[in-house]
């Protein structure tokens, strides 16, 4: 008889394997009552060098600032001027404004691949501005709120995202892999948590050289488990890097619920016990708590108290890329049935609240912002939209693999070269 | 064979020695230059080509890792774009597999996929290849594996001067670099008769070793013996262990020492092959897409019509590498000697 075919022993329970499954499915209606929401002012602030075992409730508790009701409240609140606040506001709001264009640019056949953040703007955009302008911040493919937070020039993401003749990576990157290093943004890889041990280098090497600067990486639930992001965290606790781990816990990758990355048994926060790292688990859609939970760790890890990580709860509220379908494996209204709401909204209410803003100035601002996105998409589309002819010279597909082309390149090169004049004859041009 | 800026004082070195002054002279010249790895530091390494190096340059600069390969090469991969000049070790080549993501996906690529806005001048070393009783997990040569990553550069030496000359122009490349080291030839050059006493370095002419800086180029071969029968095509052990069989049968064999795997020095086997006209590609790795077929594929359709026997392949056997019966797996005399009346006798 196959082993596979083996009966238990007689008096035996059966074992049984336990496979997660998502608690709301297409046609239910999602409740997510029973997530446990502290007061917002229920979380103390601990000092920034507190030892990490005597913050491990933070693990598993909830930082917020802004309630339900737009008020800030509590140890954790970060007092930002109202300036500081209409321009976290603002960067959300174009955030958004441009995820719109350029998801709506991608339906339309003008580039491959997009990816939105959606509901979870907070997460990079107040992250980004609790930081110093020369931290390093190694994304994944969902912080496009950094860059926006760093005013880089949006026409550099289009022509990214267009693989034009003004993309400066060359057309040879997937959509919103972008690279800025002027602007203390890595390159985005596409292979998932790749970039946590190499935030982790880039700390040490900034740590071993006596700089001030700090490193900080996202990942987000999903590819927490991913091996690199255990390789990362073992190093740092090692080294005591000065880093940030982000994981963004927006309860789907892809198709996959949190439970496929161990959410059903801890929370993701809970990771740092193990590694005797400082933990913070973050409402990710309330900006004033992630600012405030980022300037935590920023200063903990500028004065050599060591590396945090910060779980941002939030939720995924559209599909994980241009290339998949939510409705086919989730509620389609699960989003609105979120407890925690919209960070856009929050925010705005807040600064409602203190009287700092109202709803005129609110419209003002997302019809100006959504003209600055579509004027800026009109200059860059006059450079070229994705497979509507080839913008780059062929041989740039050879450049950059080493310093110096070697023989077996040039050589290479030179058989494509001659298929080009085969195919497109001698006065080719990139278009 | 030195160029001018060799004209220092020699030393007598054996390979791990040669290597051990490369990182050295490198710790002293750049302070971007940082070597770790498990065991690299207060012990100075399992096979001692860290010895004393954290003692002279510092704990920060020499220093050991987690047993986390993935880690060791992914944080280099981060330091190398601060601006760091990285020199991870791995122990044995056999447990570089859990970094290969970093390296393969990350380290080669990260010059092309941002168009330079970041680098990886990243040497990565580790000892390869069998006959000291590794068992299967401690004498593999992966070196197809590598040559196979575009964006990376695969270096492997065969004697003290060139691992000094080498690794020091590796350190020194923007690129990443696999330095993949013999560690069967670390302590003196191999017969192939595992049954006849070591030879030390000390009796070797390539133990000779600057004790200052210089370099051997990327991508050129060395001509280790001229001849007019045949050429051999070799590297890191094999090199030895080819020219002592084929001295020993008196086959006059043009030994080409490849060096760089990657960029390969495609001139200087084309010139020999077509002297010779028949080319023979040795390597220890596992036959099927190993090195020797890539090798073979380029003197074919590079000297076809000057070769007057097929291209042969001596390697070692498409099985994991056996402990007990190592010197049966391990390319040795006979087989060499078989390879050697085949491709000879018309």
């Amino acid at each position: 008889m196959p082993e596979t075919d083996r009966r238990p022993a007689s008096n035996l329970q059966p074992l049984s394997l336990h496979i997660p499954e998502p608690r709301y499915r297409p046609g239910d209606t999602p409740d997510f009552g029973d997530i446990v929401v502290p007061a917002v002012d229920a979380t103390p602030r601990p000092g920034e060098a507190t030892k990490p075992d005597a913050m491990r409730d933070l693990c598993y508790g909830l930082v917020r600032v802004l309630d339900f009701d737009g008020q800030a409240k509590g140890q954790w609140d970060p007092k930002l001027s109202p300036e500081r606040l209409r321009t976290m506001l603002r960067y959300m709001m174009l955030v958004r404004a441009f995820d719109d264009r350029m998801f709506r640019a991608q339906r339309q056949g003008k580039t491959s691949f997009y990816m939105k953040c959606t509901g979870e703007e907070a997460t990079s955009v107040a992250s980004t501005m609790a930081l110093d302008r020369g931290d390093m911040c190694f994304p994944s493919y969902r912080q496009q709120g950094i860059l926006i937070a760093r005013d880089y020039p949006l026409i550099q993401m289009m022509n990214q995202i267009y693989s034009n003749r003004g993309d400066h990576l060359l057309g040879r990157q997937l959509p919103i892999m972008y690279s800025a290093p002027e602007h203390g943004f890595f390159s985005v890889s596409g292979n998932l948590a790749t970039q946590y041990p190499q935030a982790v280098g880039w700390a040490m090497a900034s740590a071993s050289k006596g700089d001030s600067r700090i490193a900080t990486v996202w990942c987000g639930e999903g590819s927490s488990a991913e091996g690199d992001f255990h390789s990362a965290l073992t190093f740092a606790t090692v080294y005591n890097a000065p880093v940030i781990f982000n994981v963004v816990n927006n309860q789907w990758a892809i198709s996959s619920f949190s439970g496929f990355a161990g959410g059903e048994r801890t929370t993701f926060a809970a990771r740092a016990v193990g590694y005797g790292i400082a933990g913070l688990r973050v409402d990710g859609n309330d900006p004033l708590a992630v600012y405030a939970a980022t300037q935590w760790a920023a200063d903990r890890a500028r004065t050599n108290s060591g590396p945090t990580l910060i779980e941002h709860f939030t939720y995924r509220s559209e599909g994980h890329s241009t290339s998949d379908d939510p409705s086919a494996y989730r509620p389609a209204d699960e989003a609105s049935a979120w407890p925690f709401g919209d960070p856009i909204v929050r925010l705005r209410q807040h600064l409602e609240t203190l009287g700092e803003w109202d709803g005129e100035r609110h419209e003002a601002q997302r019809a100006e912002l959504e003209d600055l996105v579509k004027t800026t998409q009109k200059q860059s589309e006059k450079l070229g939209i994705l497979g509507h002819g080839m913008h780059q010279p062929f041989e740039t597909m050879f450049q950059d693999v080493f310093e110096d082309m070697p023989w077996h390149l040039k050589e290479q090169c030179a058989q494509m070269l001659a298929e080009q004049e085969a195919k497109f004859g001698p006065d080719w041009k990139p278009e | 064979m030195m160029s001018a800026d060799t004209m220092t004082a020699t030393k007598t070195m054996n390979m791990i020695e040669a290597i051990n002054s490369a990182m050295d002279v490198m710790l002293e010249r750049d302070s971007n230059v940082v070597v770790m790895g498990e065991d690299v530091g207060f012990f100075g390494g399992v096979f001692r080509a860290t010895a004393g190096l954290q003692k002279k340059h510092g704990k920060t600069r020499v220093f050991d890792t987690p047993i986390n390969e993935c880690g060791i090469i992914g944080v280099a991969v981060g330091m190398g774009a601060y601006g760091l000049r990285p020199v991870p070790e791995i122990q044995f080549a056999d447990y570089i597999y859990p970094g290969l993501d970093q390296l393969v996906s990350e380290a080669a690529r990260l010059r092309y996929r941002s168009a330079a806005d970041f680098i990886c001048p990243m040497t990565v070393r580790t000892p390869f290849g069998g006959g000291i009783f590794g068992g299967q997990t401690h004498s593999q040569s992966p070196e197809s594996i590598m040559t196979h990553i575009c964006g990376v550069k695969t270096v492997i030496p065969s004697n003290p001067y060139d691992a000094k000359g080498l690794l020091i122009a590796a350190i020194e490349d923007n690129d990443p670099v696999v330095f993949l080291e013999p560690k069967r030839i670390y302590n003196g050059p191999f017969s192939g008769y595992y049954d006849r006493p070591v030879e030390p370095w000390s009796k070797h002419a390539a133990s000779a070793v600057p004790e200052g800086h210089y370099r051997i180029e990327l991508g050129k071969a060395a001509t280790v013996r001229e001849g007019e029968a045949l050429t051999v095509l070799a590297y890191g052990t094999m090199v030895h262990v080819v020219k002592t069989i084929v001295e020993e049968l008196k086959v006059d064999a043009e030994i080409i020492d490849l060096r760089t795997l990657l960029p390969l020095d495609i001139d200087a086997i084309e010139a020999s092959v077509k002297k010779t006209g028949r080319c023979l590609v040795i390597h220890e790795a596992t036959r099927t897409s190993g090195f020797g077929a890539e090798l073979a594929a380029l003197v074919q359709e590079r000297c076809f019509y000057h070769l007057e026997a097929p291209v042969e392949r001596v390697t070692g056997f498409d099985t994991p590498y056996p402990h007990s019966l190592e010197w049966a797996y391990f390319p040795g005399p006979v087989r060499i000697a078989t390879a050697l009346t085949k491709i000879l006798k018309d």
